[in-house]
């Protein structure tokens, strides 16, 4: 364990100089109420929001992400309809919560501005804005609001196995010069191994480590959401998400627990009560579990063929509807490069396949 | 109100140049990649004559325009505003800020603006949709690229079912989203729900836009969803949607269905209402764009289209 000390230590003095983001070595982003959307078809209660938030709170949890699944404002026939809508989940979140700071996620192109601003009103503090890897600038206007309406910034650089580690840090650089305090390598797809995940985060703290700090989200759909966290951290990743029950799209996302417990087996502060967030899972999460998020056949296709994990559902609704195979949809969605957002063309895929399917049937006669 | 031009005897015109029967003679503001394929697809028209293309500073999209003999300066509108002829139609594929400043001067000496930027000052328009209802307005809006590929199909739903909510999903290649649209992204969304809703006849609407950056570039893509009562016609919903397509296809060849629409039955989820989903695929027409910016093809071809459609309803030729 002696080697973990170094990394964050200097990392720690320089950005808690510029103010920015944690003065922790590792602060952990719960996303339970926000990627957990996806798993829940976006059918989360108040009370279910408000019992998760006060669970992960009790709990230490400094920040907790609640919004539907593809950001405020994605309810929607694309990604699904809210129960409750996220600004009224947003609102209850941020009554509930004592410490914990309330973060939404916007995704530019869904979301508006005019979603942020009632986020805000509604009381959350942290705005977490998300690009597909390469396409930054869509957000420049976002975190400018963000920082004008003072709230701490995060910019989410989806899909980050889609680019080169080179790339990714140029795109990092668009966001923090727009205002955004810390960039996430975001593996929305479950699809970086190991060295793939850390060689990005290298790049991400090279080029804005001494203006904004760098983080991790990762997915389990090749069950390295926890170790590639920790890689993360190693690198100088300072924040890292995790959700209750690994709760979020595909195989789930790397679990909170897990990922308490691991940073205090490493003796690595993150501030977090391990065994209230093992409660937290174990005791309000998992009772309302439609399924417990795992790497089955259309997951890890997901992590391998590097599709974007909140397909997941979509995919196994259109394979129903049109009863081909869910993993061979988001196979063709992985070879035809499609990034978040377009869950549409899932069905365009399902209905494809059923042509071809005709068609060599008809062929055979 | 707008002065008759073309074959008529006594109104011959040496800077119309030797396609002088033309009805309407024509400018463009800013010669960059929109301006330089609506040029292309104007010099197609027998209704319009493209004379002058006009920029801010020297650029290849001015002297392209010289090479094909239009007169083209850096001038900007107060060069235009000098010329004689003055044009009868302007289309302005400036920004929205430069739109803002030009539209009362072009109202004022009684030029017809069709603005591609999304300054909206005049009544948004698409050809299929509402041109009727603005034949004489003075300043015509084309929104934007994802409301002219997707408003025309929630207009012809919305013809035969009332449609409580429509959704559109715009899905476009990294590089044919210039840098107006990146820096404000929002004003997409509001702009095409705006159209869904007022032109598309949609109670509620919502617009989504995607960006992907896949290699080689993909072709657009929109779907729309319509909700629709449960007892909808399908039959009659599915041939208006066809025959929208069809009108549509006469400016954009490339404006194709993906696959039939799709009905998915009402759930309580959609307060009751079924749902018709519509896949579309926009390839341009490869005039100076590449064939898959669909959505900045669509724009100029709407543009063109609005633009032959004023020029022949409105300058008729003088009788002899």
């Amino acid at each position: 364990m002696t080697q973990m000390q170094q990394v964050p230590a200097t990392t720690a003095s320089t950005v808690s100089m510029n103010g920015v983001g944690t003065s922790r070595p590792v602060r952990l982003t719960d996303t339970t109420l926000r990627d957990g959307s996806h798993a829940m078809q976006h059918q989360f209660t108040e009370e279910q929001v408000r019992a998760t938030v006060h669970a992960l709170d009790e709990a230490n949890v400094e920040v907790i992400e609640v919004s539907h699944g593809d950001g405020i404002g994605g309810s929607s026939f694309n990604y699904g309809f809210s129960k409750v809508e996220d600004i009224t989940l947003v609102r209850a979140a941020t009554e509930e919560a004592a410490r914990a700071k309330i973060a939404i996620l916007l995704v530019p192109g869904i979301g508006t501005m005019d979603d942020l601003r009632n986020a805000r009103e509604a009381g959350a503090s942290v705005a977490r804005i998300a690009t597909h890897c390469t396409e930054a600038d869509v957000s420049i206007q976002h975190f400018g609001l963000a920082r004008s309406l003072d709230m701490e910034t995060v910019g989410f650089l989806m899909m980050a196995h889609r680019t080169s580690p080179e790339e990714l840090a140029r795109q990092g650089r668009i966001m923090v010069d727009a205002g955004c305090e810390c960039v996430y390598a975001v593996d929305s797809a479950g699809a970086l191994v190991l060295d793939e995940a850390e060689s990005r985060i290298k790049a991400l703290v090279d080029e804005v480590g001494g203006q904004a700090q760098v983080g991790f989200h990762g997915h389990q759909n090749l069950s390295l959401g926890v170790a590639n966290s920790v890689l993360a951290f190693r690198t100088g990743a300072r924040q890292i998400d995790g959700s209750l029950c690994a709760l979020g799209a595909g195989a789930g996302n790397s679990p909170t627990e897990v990922l308490a417990a691991t940073f205090n087996h490493l003796e690595v502060e993150t501030g977090v009560d391990v065994g209230g967030v093992l409660d937290a899972a174990e005791e309000v999460v998992r009772p309302f579990l439609p399924r417990w998020p795992k790497s089955d056949r259309t997951a890890i296709v997901q992590g391998w063929a590097g599709v974007y994990s909140s397909f997941l559902l979509h995919a196994e609704h259109a394979a129903e509807r049109y009863d081909v195979p869910a993993h061979v949809i988001l196979q063709r969605a992985g070879e035809a490069g499609y990034v978040g957002g377009q869950e549409d063309m899932l069905i365009d895929i399902a209905l494809q396949l059923v042509q071809e399917r005709d068609l060599a049937t008809t062929g055979a006669r | 109100m707008m002065r008759h031009r073309g074959a008529a005897p006594g109104d011959e015109t040496p800077e119309m140049g030797p396609m002088s029967n033309k009805l309407a003679l024509a400018a463009i503001i800013g010669p960059g990649n929109i301006g330089t394929d609506l040029l292309a697809k104007l010099r197609r028209s027998d209704a319009i004559e493209v004379g002058y293309m006009v920029g801010v500073v020297e650029s290849d999209g001015l002297a392209r325009a010289r090479e094909l003999g239009i007169e083209a300066s850096a001038g900007g509108l107060d060069w235009l505003m000098q010329q004689d002829p003055l044009p009868d139609i302007v289309f302005d594929a400036t920004s929205a800020k430069a739109h803002q400043a030009a539209a009362p001067v072009l109202e004022k000496a009684g030029v017809v603006a069709i603005d591609l930027t999304p300054a909206a000052v005049g009544p948004l328009v698409s050809p299929t949709v509402n041109f009727r209802e603005h034949v004489d307005a003075m300043n015509i809006n084309m929104i934007s690229c994802g409301a002219q590929a997707t408003v025309p199909i929630v207009h012809a739903v919305s013809s035969v079912v009332p449609v409580p909510y429509a959704e559109i999903v715009a899905s476009v290649a990294s590089k044919s989203a210039g840098p107006g649209t990146r820096a404000n992204i929002d004003e997409f969304t509001h702009t095409t729900s705006r159209a869904v809703r007022e032109l598309g006849g949609a109670d509620r609407g919502k617009a989504i836009v995607v960006l992907n950056p896949v290699e080689p570039p993909m072709l657009m893509r929109d779907t729309i969803f319509c909700a629709i009562p449960a007892d909808a016609d399908e039959d009659a919903v599915t041939a208006s949607i066809e025959s929208r397509v069809r009108e549509v296809q006469e400016y954009v060849p490339g404006y194709t269905l993906r696959q039939p629409p799709q009905y998915d039955p009402p759930r309580e989820m959609w307060d009751g209402n079924g749902r018709v989903s519509v896949f579309l695929e926009v390839k341009g027409a490869g005039d100076y764009l590449p064939e898959y910016a669909g959505n900045l093809d669509i724009m100029t071809a709407a543009a063109a289209r609005i633009g032959n459609l004023v020029a022949t309803t409105r300058m008729q030729q003088v009788p002899a």
